[in-house]
Parts: structure tokens; C-alpha cells; sequence
């Protein structure tokens, strides 16, 4: 048989698709069904953010954080709040860091819910989704009775939270996590150890330690190349040290070191320490004020200063610009998934097109928080 | 290390190109010459004591006389950081990239480039990232106006209740 002519494909594949998490858009080059590169075309979610900060004043950017990232909207709140309090030197009420925390990782498991269903969903297994799902909306609940809101938090405050939590609420927390530990394992029974997912996610796009910190990738995209690195750790902000939990890493146990299963089972791990933190904080949490006084026309001094929290998506770091006056003269936002988009293009080269898919959905990449 | 231990170091080493030294809390700095900003980036990286290995963070403010950029790098190894800045004049701000040093450079000198209108030398790929290819101006810049419409598309939306509040005034 005389050998076929081929020739390269230029491919469009969102900024409408169902795998992109949000509006995000590649051009792939592709051979066939092997990619030479997919090439990131973001922005279709840019709304401005840091320019809205210069015009709205440290207590009324509170609720804009939410839409950073708002998958888990309370680390954005987090971050907001620790830099101006750091510009303003305030120092938080003990119970209001325990709320600050005990929302938080609340956050944190119902943000890794859905990036664990939805990686199911992404490459082909429905049902999963609906189980990540049902669990979440039960954190969404409590979320709701906590403040009202059950994706856009604006719960914190400069200085604390905005409101104590309402009765019963420790007990049903407590609760929740009684019934939630044990669905980790029927999670990983039902899809984690599930053959045909385990071969889609093995081996598919590892990247390499060095490689890693090269492009600063964060978070559990970094555990998972097996760096024992964790901001709640290593550069410990808010109450973490007062807390027994690990830092899971990523080990190659069903492909090589870093690949896309390294990834989602680091998140899976990370849900675990979550919940052990949260037994902690819901048990210790002390009593008194949630709110420190901080004044209704908020001025830290002349200065700058950046933070780094850890959210749901790794390590997010704030650069704040004080000149005085009752306005942020700047605010930048370095997220985790905007690290990670940047890696895309070069681990894309040499992957079948539908292992994109798998890529994206295991770096947890979510789209407002690489535009903002 | 603390950071000011850091900037002695480089004090020491590129006497001349560190500009300045601001002691100032909570994150001090150091304002440096652009022309030496990748060498001074290169010693922070490959020295043994300081390595240097990631970029944190890349990001630039306009102070209406001068754009400076800002850089946070950071040491997994030694857990330290620090903070370098560059003032920039800003009819034409010009930079050097530090893509060659660190991958993550990448985008984010296109951000600022998207943004503030920096011009990055030696960056591979030097587009907007954010905004559309073509975007009148730089909005992070403090005297960017926006447009009244883009493409035909009203950046504005008429409002009766706005239009009365203007009236009253």
C-alpha cells in the first residue's frame, strides 16, 4: 500500500466546551490524533479585578475577591484580609482565625469535590459527578447557614469574619465530617481505583520536579512531583501551626512521578487532612470576639507588602500597594491556575487530543481565576 | 536568610547597579539598574546560599512618573525571598525578560506587557494575554480612559435612573 498524505491540523477546541472549565480556549496543532501543541488563548474572563481594587476602597473589594476564584471563595476572602491586615498591623481575634479556618477548609473540600468530579466527567465517567456533587451541596448548606451565600461567600471581614456561627452549626459540622470521611473511600472504590480510569490519568503528562518550579507551578500540581511543600506549613500563616495534619505527596504509584494520577490523588489524600483539621478546629474553637475593631474609612499606612495562602488551588500570592489614602494604589493576584496554564503548551506536545482534556481537568484549572 | 542579609550580598556584589535599598516594613526591597536586572537575577538563582529557583511573582505599578516592575522570587530550598524592582521611564518601557532564567516569566511579563505596556527584550513570545490583540491602550496605566464602545459593542449601558441622577446634579 503507498503511504497515505497527511498533513497537520490547526484545531479550535472552546472557548465553549464542556472540558475547559469555564470560558478558556486552545488552538491545537495536531497530527491525527497526536497534538504538536495546544496553545492557551485565555482572557474570555477577564473582568478587571486588580483595576476594580484601585476604585472601590479595602472593605468594599471584600465581595470581588470572591469572583478571583470562586470555587473557594474563602481563601480569596483569606488572602484579602490577611494583606490588609499585615499593611494596617491588626491583629485578628483568636475565634474569628478559627472561623477564618474552619471556613476555609470547608471550602477546600467542596472545591476538591468538584475538581475530583468533575475529572470523572471529563474523561467519560458521569456518575461520579453526581456523587462529588451531592456531597458538596451539603457543604454548600452549611456554608449558606454560616453566610448567606453559598458560592460568593463575602464572609471575612478586614480584621475577621463578618458573623459568628449560628447555633448548632459545630454540631452539624462535626456531623458532616463523621459522614463525609468514610465517602473518601467509597470515592476511591468507585473511580480512583477504577481501571479504566486509572489508564486514561497514568502516565499521561508527568512533569518533573525542577520542571515544576520552573514554571511555579503551586499546590497540589507541585505535591504531586513529590515536593513536601505546603504554605499552611512552610511559611505557616493564620492558626495552621496549632493543627496535626500532613502534606500528602504524589509517590508514581500507578504511572511515573508527577503524571495526571499523581495529581488527582494528591487531591483525594488532601481531603483526608482537611477533615482532621477541621475535627481539630471544630473542637478547640475558643470563645469571644470573631472581629477585630478596624475603622469603617480603612487606611493602612504608605507601604506594600505580598502574601501567599494556600488555597484550593495552591499557593496564592497578593501584592498589595498602600499609598495612604482609602483606596489600594495596586492589587495583583498571582493564582495557581494562571502557573499552571503556562505549563500547558509544553506538556501538551506529544499528547493525544483527548488527554488534554485529562490534563487540564487534573491541574485543576479553573478559568475566572486565570483571567480575573 | 533575611532580606536584608540578601541585598547586602548583592550590595556587595553589584555595587554600582543596586540603586536602592528600602529598608521599609513590611516586605523591604531593592530598586536595581535594568541594565543589570538578568545578572543580579542570575546570581540570586545560582548561588548556593541564596538559589533562588522560583519566581514568585512578576508584576508592575504605574506611579504616573515612572512604571516600575516588581519581582518576587522566592528559595524552596532555603525558604527565603526577595523583592527587586526596576523603575522604567514611561513613554517607552523597556525591560529585560528573565523568561531565559525562569519558564513562569513567561506570562507573566505578557500580563504586564498586556496591561502596562512594558516592552519585555528577548521575550519568545511578547503577546496580549488578557485583553484583545486590539485593545486601545493599557488599563492598568493610571490615566487609561476607557473606551466608549469596542468594535461597535457599547462599553456603557444606558440606564433612565442614571440619566435622572445626572440631571438632578
Amino acid at each position: 500500500m503507498s503511504t497515505l498524505r497527511t498533513e497537520e491540523m490547526t484545531l479550535n477546541m472552546g472557548p465553549q466546551h464542556p472540558s475547559t472549565h469555564g470560558v478558556l480556549r486552545f488552538i491545537v496543532r495536531a497530527d491525527g490524533e497526536v497534538m504538536r501543541e495546544a496553545i492557551p488563548d485565555v482572557g474570555y474572563l477577564h473582568r478587571s479585578i486588580e483595576k476594580i481594587a484601585e476604585k472601590v476602597g479595602y472593605h468594599g473589594f471584600m465581595p470581588y475577591t470572591d469572583r478571583v476564584d470562586y470555587v473557594c471563595a474563602m481563601f480569596t476572602n483569606q488572602a484579602w484580609g490577611i494583606a490588609c491586615e499585615k499593611l494596617a498591623g491588626i491583629e485578628v481575634p483568636k475565634r474569628g482565625e478559627y472561623c477564618r479556618v474552619i471556613a476555609a477548609e470547608f471550602n477546600r473540600l467542596a472545591s476538591h469535590l468538584l475538581s475530583i468530579g468533575t475529572m470523572g466527567m471529563d474523561i467519560g465517567a458521569m456518575t461520579p459527578f453526581t456523587h462529588a456533587l451531592r456531597e458538596r451541596e451539603m457543604i454548600n448548606d452549611l456554608i449558606e447557614e454560616l453566610c448567606g451565600a453559598r458560592l460568593t461567600f463575602n464572609y471575612m471581614r478586614i480584621g475577621g469574619v463578618g458573623w459568628d456561627l449560628p447555633p448548632l452549626w459545630r454540631e452539624k459540622g462535626l456531623a458532616y465530617l463523621d459522614h463525609f470521611e468514610p465517602i473518601i473511600d467509597e470515592f476511591n472504590n468507585l473511580l480512583s481505583f477504577n481501571k479504566i480510569f486509572i489508564e486514561r490519568l497514568a502516565n499521561v503528562a508527568p512533569v518533573s520536579l525542577d520542571e515544576a518550579i520552573d514554571y511555579n507551578l503551586v499546590g497540589p500540581n507541585l505535591r504531586a512531583c513529590g515536593k513536601q511543600w505546603d504554605i499552611r506549613k512552610d511559611i505557616p500563616y493564620s492558626i495552621y501551626p496549632e493543627f496535626d495534619f500532613d502534606i500528602p505527596i504524589g509517590s508514581g504509584e500507578f504511572g511515573v512521578l508527577g503524571d495526571s494520577m499523581d495529581r488527582y490523588m494528591v487531591r483525594i489524600r488532601e481531603m483526608k487532612e482537611s477533615v482532621k483539621i477541621l475535627r481539630q478546629a471544630l473542637k478547640q474553637i475558643p470563645g469571644g470576639s470573631v472581629v477585630a475593631k478596624v475603622a469603617r474609612n480603612f487606611k493602612p499606612p504608605k507601604g506594600e507588602c505580598q502574601i501567599r495562602v494556600e488555597s484550593a488551588r495552591g499557593d496564592m500570592g497578593w501584592y498589595v500597594v498602600s499609598d495612604g489614602t482609602a483606596y489600594p494604589y495596586r492589587v495583583h493576584v498571582r493564582t495557581g491556575s494562571f502557573a499552571a496554564m503556562g505549563i500547558v503548551r509544553k506538556l501538551s506536545a506529544g499528547l493525544m487530543i483527548a488527554d488534554l482534556v485529562a490534563l487540564i481537568a487534573s491541574l485543576d484549572v479553573i478559568a475566572p481565576e486565570i483571567d480575573r | 536568610m533575611q532580606p536584608l542579609e540578601i541585598y547586602q550580598q548583592v550590595k556587595a556584589r553589584f555595587a554600582d547597579q543596586v540603586l536602592e535599598v528600602v529598608e521599609k516594613p513590611p516586605d523591604p526591597f531593592i530598586v536595581v539598574d535594568p541594565a543589570a536586572l538578568v545578572d543580579i537575577c542570575r546570581f540570586l538563582k545560582d548561588d548556593g546560599a541564596l538559589a533562588m529557583d522560583c519566581l514568585s511573582n512578576q508584576s508592575g505599578v504605574d506611579y504616573k512618573e515612572h512604571i516600575e516592575i516588581v519581582v518576587h522570587l522566592f528559595s524552596y530550598r532555603h525558604r527565603h525571598g526577595a523583592v527587586l524592582k526596576v523603575k522604567l521611564p514611561r513613554d517607552n518601557p523597556r525591560a529585560p525578560t528573565l523568561e531565559n532564567l525562569w519558564k513562569s516569566a513567561n506570562w507573566m511579563e505578557r500580563e504586564i506587557f498586556d496591561l502596562l505596556g512594558v516592552q519585555f527584550d528577548g521575550h519568545s513570545d511578547l503577546r496580549r494575554l488578557l485583553m484583545p490583540e486590539d485593545w486601545p491602550g493599557y488599563p492598568l496605566r493610571k490615566d487609561f480612559v476607557e473606551p466608549l464602545e469596542y468594535h461597535g459593542i457599547s462599553t456603557t449601558r444606558e440606564s433612565p435612573i442614571i440619566r435622572l441622577e445626572t440631571k438632578k446634579k
